[in-house]
């Protein structure tokens, strides 16, 4: 048996329960998604219109592909330090991660951080916090696979 | 060329694929980890010959994300290795990525030097 005071608590308990659930961040993957498809899409399509453009005047795929990546990473760069590209971020999340424009938000955002530490040490240093672990990677399997392709070739 | 709609598709894709990691796995996987996770898996699955079809299908869709990055990393590799064997092993990569790389450090560093940290709210 429950004594009335015990019931009491209960009661409260759940009201309590009802109140925080409301403030409680609701899952909002299916929104998230959608906004991560549309901006990460956006941000390729810009970079295909471009590469599309160059190659319709005789520049080859190559050469337009680094283009493009150089042009957004500029355009990002910008949008960062204006700060329009974090506001951006927070709803688009993976679709502003994901692209190259998100590395080169990665590496705007984490030295203006740090910039009363000075230009070199400060901003010199910390452009590579995110960018620096990400090369280390790409390197490191660009090389393990270079070596592979050595030693099946030889 | 490729259409517009494909790179869209096949970019906006890629990057559903990093929202659902990072949702999946709030918050111990943090957009560094996405970043770095990205390079690393486009740059194994270029060297398997996966991620080339990934590029001829979706064109930007598949280069702009970072994993289209360590592809370029990759292929720059394999190219260099065969014209000039072990050395181009370890020069092939960031001669392939030179324009990117470059670019990202001397804007990042220029735009972090002019412009000034916003409060945060």
């Amino acid at each position: 048996m429950q004594s009335p005071e015990q019931k009491l608590i209960q009661i409260e308990r759940q009201e309590y329960e009802d109140l925080a659930s409301q403030f409680r961040p609701k899952p909002k993957l299916a929104r998230n998604l959608l906004w991560a498809f549309v901006v990460g899409g956006l941000i390729c399509t810009l970079g295909q219109w471009m590469v599309n453009l160059m190659v319709g005047r005789g520049v080859s795929l190559a050469d337009a592909s680094s283009a493009a990546s150089c042009i957004l990473i500029f355009l990002a760069a910008l949008t960062t330090g204006l700060g329009y590209y974090n506001q951006l971020g927070q709803r688009a999340g993976a679709g502003s991660i994901v692209p190259i424009t998100g590395f080169a938000n990665a590496i705007v955002a984490s030295a203006l951080e740090f910039k009363r530490e000075g230009y070199i040490f400060g901003v010199g240093a910390r452009i590579f916090t995110v960018a620096g672990p990400t090369l280390v990677f790409g390197f490191v399997v660009a090389v393990l696979m270079g070596l592979i392709k050595v030693f099946l070739t030889s | 060329m490729v259409p517009l709609y494909m790179a869209f598709l096949v970019g906006g894709l890629l990057c559903m694929i990093g929202q659902v990691v990072m949702d999946v796995t709030k918050p111990n996987i943090t957009p560094g980890h996405i970043l770095v996770g990205y390079i690393t898996s486009g740059a194994i699955l270029s060297g398997l010959g996966l991620y080339q079809p990934l590029v001829n299908w979706g064109g930007a869709g598949a280069t702009v994300p970072l994993s289209g990055f360590g592809h370029l990393l990759v292929q720059g590799t394999l190219k260099a290795v065969e014209q000039r064997g072990l050395l181009g092993a370890f020069s092939g990569g960031v001669e392939a990525a030179a324009a990117g790389i470059t670019s990202a450090i001397v804007f990042g560093y220029v735009v972090a030097v002019i412009f000034n940290p916003r409060v945060k709210e």
